[in-house]
């Protein structure tokens, strides 16, 4: 009975959701939107188990670890502070996220910095990959090189730059009004790129509808242990 | 002094060819009306504002406003109507002049029990049910099936055997996927096996998570992996956490827990976005040999980049089958490979179609083209 009720429940809300897709009729028209008004219900009282967890973590940390205490300290406060400005920010102003309460100022100046902060670093984690998956080591390296640098020049000043210095050697004047870099460079974007991400896309499609075939059959119940 | 003569002069036509129907493929209650612009919706004096749509229970009225649309604008969808009843509707031009259309009528809206307009995807699912279903039932009576090796797979056991000798954790990472994505219950497949490998060896198993809903799964997915190698002695909730459900500050974490407990083992598993390079860079970076997995096609290159071994798209729905060889599971898969067969076979023919079309213009070829163009359109 343990496993066949959630079995059975699997198997119902699954052919539920597929028949809504193709049956606009009520009841079956809306029961999409039910559904996930049902799971973000789930999900908000979901969240209580999630501050559960981080809160017992960070007090079994400043109880029983000399190291990195503070930051589980701050960590904390910073939680509690949040979370007492935002009722204080809703009974002052009606709303948290009103203009000018100190729940949204937290946010403006605190948080959204932060995110910048930690988005701006992909810029130097990009060069550091770039830089190992662009060495020249095999043929497939080689090649992801010349098109990385192609598409490059292809979106950036200097290839236009380049490129007409290219054609000023051969002092023909139709070759300066064409940007080469950039025709070469939306030829590899449009053509070759996005054949192999359709590639991938389908597969993946197709795989997602057999995951889902076997999770409503039963057959999939990696889920239930 | 010519433009305000002809601003003056001009008269504003009133819609025509006034069309009312029911909504088709929806759950009724709904009316749409169609017209067509006059021409001075074109011009660019701006003779026209927009056009108010007029409701009435009978022919003669009275009416009331029931819509506005802005010019350019020619299809509106009544929703305020109940099915059954008749209805009659006028538009009317405003600008600096009005115009009313005739009144149209009378219309009764009804809910449809088939959405037409999805019949392509329901004759592909089905399609593609049947051959999965077959090469199932083919697989339960013995047939044998061969899958191919998948080279991130298979490097588990090592990745594990590696993080144990150096004398340190693994990390496993479900992203920013919620327990809604398919590619999380997929990933929650790859964890059991090296949630069972870790207890094996003993092995500490860190599992930062995003989304609370899929901390508890993961918890119980553990759980019952230590259990089932006799080792739920090791189980450590404290190992499992919740995070935050902000992106950044989630690869903040991550990357905060990866350089305090440098593990030797990382498994970026589910589905990621533009955090995906912070966190393999500092997986990287820790010396941590990496096995990334994600659906999310765009995040793809990052990881090729910084990990040892990446499952791409379909491979990581595969992964299920692929540690659990069952027939059953093993059918699916092989029906999925049928299925892609003649997903390829038709795109064969339709580029040689599409090039011949493009080559010699053929009005026969044309229209089949179009045919099978507009037959893939899902609405």
């Amino acid at each position: 009975m343990k496993r066949q009720l959630p079995l059975f429940l699997t198997f119902i809300t699954g052919l539920l959701l597929i028949v809504t897709f193709f049956i606009p009729h009520k009841p079956f028209g809306g029961l999409e939107q039910r559904f996930l008004v049902w799971y973000s219900i789930i999900s908000g009282f979901a969240v209580l188990l999630g501050l559960d967890s981080l809160i017992a973590h960070h007090l079994h940390k400043i109880r029983w670890e000399k190291q990195g205490r503070f930051y589980s300290a701050l960590l904390l406060f910073s939680l509690f502070l949040t979370l007492f400005l935002g009722f204080f920010s809703w009974a002052k102003y009606k709303s948290p996220f009103a203009l000018g309460s100190p729940f949204m100022f937290l946010y403006t100046y605190t948080i959204i910095p932060l995110q910048g902060t930690m988005f701006a670093l992909l810029a130097f984690f990009i060069a550091s990959a770039a830089y190992r998956a662009f060495r020249a080591r095999t043929f497939e390296a080689t090649l992801l090189l010349i098109a990385a640098v192609l598409v490059m020049l292809g979106r950036v000043p200097l290839g236009s730059w380049l490129w007409k210095q290219i054609a000023s050697l051969f002092g023909n004047p139709q070759l300066n009004r064409i940007e080469l870099f950039a025709i070469i460079s939306d030829w590899i974007m449009n053509i070759p790129q996005t054949a192999a991400k359709r590639g991938i896309f389908i597969g993946t499609a197709l795989g997602g509808i057999a995951m889902s075939i076997r999770i409503i059959l039963g057959i999939e119940r990696t889920y239930m242990k | 002094m010519f433009f305000l003569i002809i601003f003056l002069n001009t008269q504003i036509a009133p819609p025509t060819n006034i069309k009312v129907f029911d909504t088709p493929n929806d759950e009724g209650g709904s009316i749409s009306i169609e017209w067509r612009l006059p021409k001075e919706d074109c011009d660019t004096l701006n003779l026209i504002q927009g056009y108010e749509i007029y409701r009435a229970e009978k022919k003669e009225g009275p009416f009331e406003n029931v819509g506005f649309n802005i010019k350019g604008k020619s299809y509106y969808e009544d929703k305020g109507v109940k099915d059954g009843k008749e209805y009659f509707y006028y538009v009317k031009v405003v600008g600096r002049d009005t115009a009313k259309s005739e009144v149209s009528g009378p219309v009764k809206s009804a809910p449809q029990w088939f959405n037409t307009s999805r019949l392509n995807v329901l004759l592909v699912v089905i399609l593609f049910s049947f051959i999965v279903i077959w090469y199932i039932e083919r697989a339960k009576k013995g047939e044998k099936l061969f899958i191919r090796s998948i080279p991130g797979l298979d490097a588990i056991d090592d990745a594990v055997g590696r993080a144990t000798e150096m004398g340190r954790p693994i990390l496993f990472s479900f992203g920013l996927g919620y327990i809604t994505d398919v590619v999380t219950i997929a990933a929650l497949a790859v964890l059991g096996k090296i949630a069972r490998k870790a207890a094996e060896y003993s092995t500490r198993l860190l599992i930062p998570n995003y989304d609370p809903i899929v901390m508890t799964a993961a918890q119980e997915t553990v759980k019952e992996a230590y259990s089932e190698v006799g080792r739920p002695d090791l189980y450590k909730e404290g190992d499992i956490t919740y995070l935050t459900a902000d992106q950044f500050g989630y690869a903040a974490g991550v990357d905060g827990i990866i350089l305090r407990e440098r593990p030797g083992a990382v498994f970026w598993q589910g589905y990621f976005f533009a955090e995906s390079l912070i966190l393999a860079e500092t997986g990287h970076r820790v010396g941590a040999i990496q096995i990334a997995g994600t659906v999310a096609i765009t995040q793809l290159p990052f990881f090729i980049a910084a990990c040892d071994y990446t499952l791409i798209g379909e491979e990581m729905y595969a992964a299920s089958c692929y540690l659990k060889p069952e027939p059953h599971m093993l059918g699916s898969l092989k029906g999925e490979d049928l299925a892609k067969a003649v997903i390829n076979i038709f795109l064969i023919a339709v580029v040689i179609l599409t090039t011949a079309n493009a080559f010699f213009n053929l009005p026969v070829l044309n229209s089949i083209v179009e045919k099978i163009n507009n037959w893939f359109v899902v609405r």
